[in-house]
């Protein structure tokens, strides 16, 4: 077994117990089919002597036992692979979500969403064929085929043997065959999905630019050939398919052929009862439903294995911020958070985007910040909330390295209402509540009204309910920025950052909402960042950052020209 | 959505051929199954006669040959079908975006682009074995049973009527099928369009979540949800698999019942061994095109559940405006009004916009200012045809806007959005989104204009950076100046700004409205903005009070 299946089966652990009923019943199901026929067939050549009815009870019996279990069986064994498969499902899903996690957002950056949404869905979706697909036929192969074989050679070793060797070619060349002429279509087509998706996830969000500009045919066009690759892969599986089914029915017929002629020449030669060719021959004809789902399962898993991949290439290099293995204890209330000479530099990018800055926030100061824009303040809350680490100089709450504490504790203590803030698509209420989902009505009200958005909010007839849409866009821009700031006010952290809390409101409105920002952080550490002076006069200082360092060739050329 | 819904089968027209080839070429391959059924048991009942394996190598030989038949025309099915599928499904993808994109850009119906995104690829694809497999499958399901009716009546009639006999089974079966496959697939559509919507908005927040400390939260809801779908799930399966298993049933007791009852036949002498090995291979035969329609009905019974939300998105009425021939008069040369223009948001009380009259003269400079959530970049969209007035009409000249080709419009009209979306791509093809023909020196003095300039020399490519979803990331203010170099690059009659120095330092800030006052001269302009630099340009402000109507305030610019 190759490492990628291993990694991914322990992805998600199928439950033992429950995985050898499954292939156990699955094996049954099998053979019930081949006692059926192969009894059958023997009922029909002993009848054909003319005995005494009597003597072909047993025969009888065994028929409608045969005919009766099998759809009993079959069902059973239905809905125990599918339990297997749904279990597997929940439990990858929720590993692979933790496995990501921790990337976010600096190591997911590169990737789309559309396409993150892909590995997600499609991706995680396809691993619960890896028991259903990759585990369970085989086994059931294995299990159904050696008995049918067994059974075959107690009568005629010779027939055992022909029919031991076809179920081999079928059950293994042909599936191999088809799986390889899959895999490869199968790891381009994981990722044509991905792009498709990721085309799509864009296109809708743009849209209204996209049309405003006339933009939309070239999109629809990248969308037409992103379609069009998937179609092309999708015909290649086609082939697999077919050649799979196609030399699965040929390598029946001939091994069919082969047992008659054995049996044939067998009993022709006095070493076989003839009442034995038809069960013989029937029972070689059905026990390929051991071997028939192998050639679709191999193909599957391919595909399976391919999807994989991608969900394992996204977490193989682990995450870049990682806790300490002896964590200090979390910081005590009032502390200073200081930068000490830092510098930052996001993954991949040739020029930091902070060089040397140092800024410390003394208990219960408030400072703002300011600077151009690009010059790295955004990037100050990165830091601090661990999305970053410096690449020299330090980051510290208490005059430790932020680095020895655990991640959660440093986000308990450090309140953010950012710049780009995300808001679920879900209601007000929620999306505030998300810093604090013990706060009552009461609190969130209150903060909503230190935002200066309840005296809206109430008018609405949902109230608290109202959905904001996916990304909020059901809100207004500075609606929007209002309701993070009230998540920010309500999460109660003893330091607080307001990235750009009123770009866009109005001035009378900012400045109401600065001061009650402000009166409502009593004790608090807040950090303001802003370019509008709304706010200025209600810090204790304000610190200016040096344009950044992605600005600075650009700049001096300019003043040159 | 009933399995053989109307919608679905016409969308079928430009793949009818290869759906024919496929059906014929399944009802051979059933006719390849009654010959290899026959010939083998001929040559089973020759054996018992002691017929010597030197004279039955012609029979055996034929034997091989119905299998590989069989499997010639499996894998022409197989490939036919699917071919024709998927002419169907890129046609039905294909339109289903682009009726999203031309006429819902702005989704106010409540669609998440997750689901849109989940219904055109997954949704899409399950629909794949509904057209290659299905559809045929109906068809041989009504001819091949009769076909081994007619063979087996033939060959021994009493077998017949007892195979007869069991198929009413079938009804039963196709019962079970249709009622409780129906409400698991509506339940697993839901199921995978909230996983869509869902992770969507996940993948979105992961910094926000992990920032708040909810992330392990939501592994917990995952599981959970997980948990409960695995639950429900089986408890439909468990009841939908009855009519996998009454057919099995059906087929399984059909065969019993022939076997004991030609064995029967046998003891008396009424009935021959080859009769007999014949009709008990045939036997199964009766209910595989069945079986096979109930398996495929099961495999694609996702697909015909999501074609249900597919259509209502395909058959949406337009929320933008749409196309029409009538020529658009320019906004320089003739003014666009409001007038008592009246919108309201679907799923909201109450009109955002009541009865709102504005007018922008040819090559005036119009302030729109008012509180947060007035309503101002509403009159933007409005203005763009991105969304239809609830009541009364937009003009230009003496044309309604609603009558305007929508394209030929938005081509005369450069916007700035309040949200600005940076597209996939290098830097200088964001930019040339406002003109994709422009020389390198125009999209460069675009870009100086808007103060953008700098900082996209010091990024590590210049304007070859790759920016956008999946690229390098931008501040907002960033952004921001690379909207406004499209914008300008545009070179358009009539500009829309939506707080275009938003989240702006007061060097970019001077440069912005510097730009502004460059761009006044023979064009039309709406300046959305909080911020005196700007509204000091304009040649008129004009207040938008939440819900009421405008007040103006008129004054010559500075
Ligand atoms: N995820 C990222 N990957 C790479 N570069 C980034 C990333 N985020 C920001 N940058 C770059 O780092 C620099 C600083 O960005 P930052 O967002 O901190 O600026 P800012 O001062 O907050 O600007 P604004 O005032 O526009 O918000 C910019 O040049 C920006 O392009
Ligand atoms: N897609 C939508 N669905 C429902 N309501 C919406 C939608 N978009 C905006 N609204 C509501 O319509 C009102 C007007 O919104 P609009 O964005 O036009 O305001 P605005 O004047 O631009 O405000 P801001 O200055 O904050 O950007 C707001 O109350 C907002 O909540
Ligand atoms: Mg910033
Ligand atoms: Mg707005």
């Amino acid at each position: 077994m190759s490492g990628t299946v291993r990694s991914l089966l322990a992805l998600g652990e199928a439950p033992r117990a429950r995985l050898g009923v499954g292939v156990l019943l699955g094996a049954l199901t099998v053979l019930f089919g081949v006692g059926l026929m192969a009894t059958a067939g023997y009922l029909i050549s002993r009848a054909a002597e003319q005995p005494a009815v009597l003597s072909l009870m047993v025969a009888i019996v065994a028929v409608r036992f045969f005919g009766l279990g099998r759809p009993i069986i079959r069902y059973l064994e239905r809905l125990a692979s599918h339990d297997v498969a749904l279990r597997v499902l929940g439990r990858v899903r929720v590993s692979f979500y933790r496995r990501i996690e921790p990337l976010a957002p600096a190591q997911l950056d590169g990737y789309r969403k559309g396409d993150l949404l892909s590995r997600m869905v499609a991706d995680v979706d396809a691993l619960q064929n890896l028991y259903l697909r990759g585990v369970e036929p085989p086994l059931v192969a294995l299990l159904a085929g050696a008995v049918a074989v067994g059974a075959a050679a107690a009568f005629l070793p010779a027939a055992g043997l022909v029919l031991a060797g076809g179920l081999l070619v079928g059950g293994m060349a042909v599936p191999a065959l088809s799986g390889s002429l899959r895999a490869r279509a199968g790891r381009r087509q994981a990722a044509a999905r991905g792009e498709l998706s990721a085309e799509l996830v864009e296109l809708l969000r743009g849209a209204p630019e996209l049309v405003a500009f006339s933009g939309e045919a070239a999109r629809l066009e990248r969308i037409r050939a992103a379609d069009s690759r998937l179609v092309k892969l999708a015909q290649r599986d086609a082939l697999a398919t077919g050649v799979g089914d196609g030399l699965g029915l040929a390598v029946t017929g001939f091994t069919v052929a082969g047992v008659l002629a054995v049996a044939v020449n067998a009993s022709a030669e006095g070493r076989l009862d003839r009442v034995l060719i038809a069960m013989l021959a029937l029972l070689a004809l059905a026990s390929f439903e051991a071997v028939t789902p192998l050639a679709d399962a191999a193909r599957e898993f391919a595909a399976t294995r391919a999807a994989g991949q991608r969900v394992l290439e996204l977490t193989a290099g682990g995450a870049a911020v990682r806790d300490p293995d002896q964590p200090a204890p979390a910081p005590c209330w009032p502390f200073t958070v200081a930068l000490e000479g830092v510098r930052a530099r996001y993954p991949n990018q040739p020029r930091p985007a902070l060089a040397g800055i140092s800024l410390s926030l003394r208990p219960g100061e408030r400072v703002a910040l300011v600077g151009p824009s690009g010059a790295g303040k955004t990037t100050i809350t990165n830091l601090l909330l661990r999305f970053l680490d410096p690449a020299a100089g330090r980051v510290t709450i208490a005059g430790r390295d932020l680095r020895e504490y655990r991640q959660a504790d440093v986000r308990r203590v450090i309140s953010v209402a950012g710049q780009e803030s995300h808001l679920f698509s879900a209601s007000i209420g929620d999306n505030v509540r998300l810093s604090r989902p013990e706060a009552n009505d009461r609190d969130v009200e209150a903060a909503l009204h230190r935002a200066r958005i309840w005296d809206w909010v109430q008018a609405l007839p949902n109230g608290l309910d109202t959905l904001v849409g996916e990304e909020g866009r059901e809100l207004s821009g500075g609606q929007r920025q209002r309701i993070i700031l009230a998540r920010a006010l309500l999460a109660d952290a003893p330091v607080l950052i307001l990235d750009e809390p009123t770009a866009h409101l109005d001035p009378s409105t900012a400045s109401a909402l600065m001061r009650d920002v402000f009166s409502a952080a009593g004790g608090r550490t807040v950090l303001l960042i802003t370019h509008r002076r709304e706010g200025l006069d209600l810090v204790d200082r304000v610190q200016t950052l040096p344009p950044g360092s992605a600005g600075i060739p650009g700049h001096t050329a300019r003043r040159r020209r | 959505m009933r399995a053989l819904d109307p919608r679905l089968l016409r969308r079928t027209r430009s793949a009818r051929p290869l759906l024919t080839l496929d059906t014929m070429l399944g009802a051979a391959c059933a006719l390849a199954v009654l010959v290899q059924g026959s010939v083998l048991a001929l040559i089973v009942a020759r054996a018992f006669q002691g017929a010597h394996l030197r004279s039955l190598w012609f029979d055996i030989g034929l034997l091989v040959t119905a299998f590989l038949a069989r499997g010639a025309l499996v894998w022409g099915m197989e490939m036919a079908g699917r071919r024709a599928a998927w002419s169907v499904l890129s046609e039905l993808r294909l339109a289903l975006v682009e009726k999203r994109l031309r006429t819902h850009p702005i989704a106010t119906d409540g669609t998440d682009s997750g689901e849109v995104t989940a219904v055109a690829v997954q949704g899409v694809e399950a629909l794949e074995g509904y057209f290659a497999r299905y559809l045929p499958q109906v068809v041989l399901a009504s001819i091949v049973p009769l076909l081994v009716l007619a063979w087996v009546a033939i060959v021994d009639l009493e077998s017949a009527l007892i195979m007869l006999l069991t198929l009413p089974l079938v009804p039963v079966f196709m019962w079970l099928i249709g009622r409780y496959t129906e409400q698991r697939t509506r339940e697993r559509w839901h199921a995978l369009r909230h996983l869509a919507t869902h992770f969507l908005d996940v993948v979105r927040g992961l910094p926000t979540l992990r920032a708040v400390g909810r992330a392990n939260d939501e592994a917990a809801a995952l599981a959970e949800v997980s948990e409960r779908y695995r639950v429900t799930t089986m408890e439909t399966l468990r009841v939908s698999f009855l009519s996998g298993s009454v057919l099995e049933l059906a087929a399984t007791l059909g065969v019993a019942l022939v076997a004991v009852t030609a064995g029967v036949r046998l003891v008396s002498g009424s009935l021959g061994l080859q009769a007999g090995m014949t009709v008990l291979v045939l036997a199964p035969e009766l209910y595989v095109p069945f079986r096979r329609l109930g398996a495929e009905y099961h495999a694609s019974a996702d697909g015909i559940a999501v074609a249900e939300r597919m259509f209502a998105l395909l058959d949406a009425p337009a929320d933008a405006s749409t196309p029409s021939t009538r020529t658009t008069p320019n906004p320089a040369r003739s003014a666009v009004r409001l007038e008592q223009v009246s919108f309201s948001y679907p799923g909201r009380t109450g009109p955002v916009l009541d009865a709102l009259d504005l007018e922008l003269a040819p090559g005036e400079t119009v302030a729109l200012v008012g509180e947060s959530g007035a309503g101002k970049s509403t009159v933007a969209a409005l203005l763009l045809g991105l969304l239809a007035p609830t009541a009364g009409r937009i003009s230009v000249g003496a044309t309604d806007l609603m009558a305007c080709q929508a394209d030929a419009w938005r081509r005369l009209v450069a916007w700035v959005p309040q949200h600005p979306t940076m597209f996939s791509g290098s830097v200088a093809d964001n930019i040339r989104l406002g003109d994709p023909a422009a020389s390198e020196d125009r999209m460069h003095a675009a870009a100086a204009l808007a103060g953008a300039d700098d900082f996209i020399r010091g990024l590590p490519d210049g304007y070859a950076t790759l920016i956008g979803d999946g690229g390098r990331s931008l501040s907002p203010g960033e952004r921001r100046r690379i909207a406004i170099a499209r914008a300008i690059l545009k070179d358009a009659p009539l500009v829309i700004l939506d707080e275009p120095t938003a989240d702006l330092d007061p060097a970019s800030v001077t440069l912005v409205s510097r730009a502004v006052r460059r761009l006044r001269a023979g064009r039309t302009m709406l300046v959305i903005a909080h911020r005196p630099e700007l509204v000091e340009h304009a040649d008129r402000v004009v207040h938008l009070r939440t819900g009421a109507a405008v007040s103006e305030q008129n004054r010559r610019a500075a």
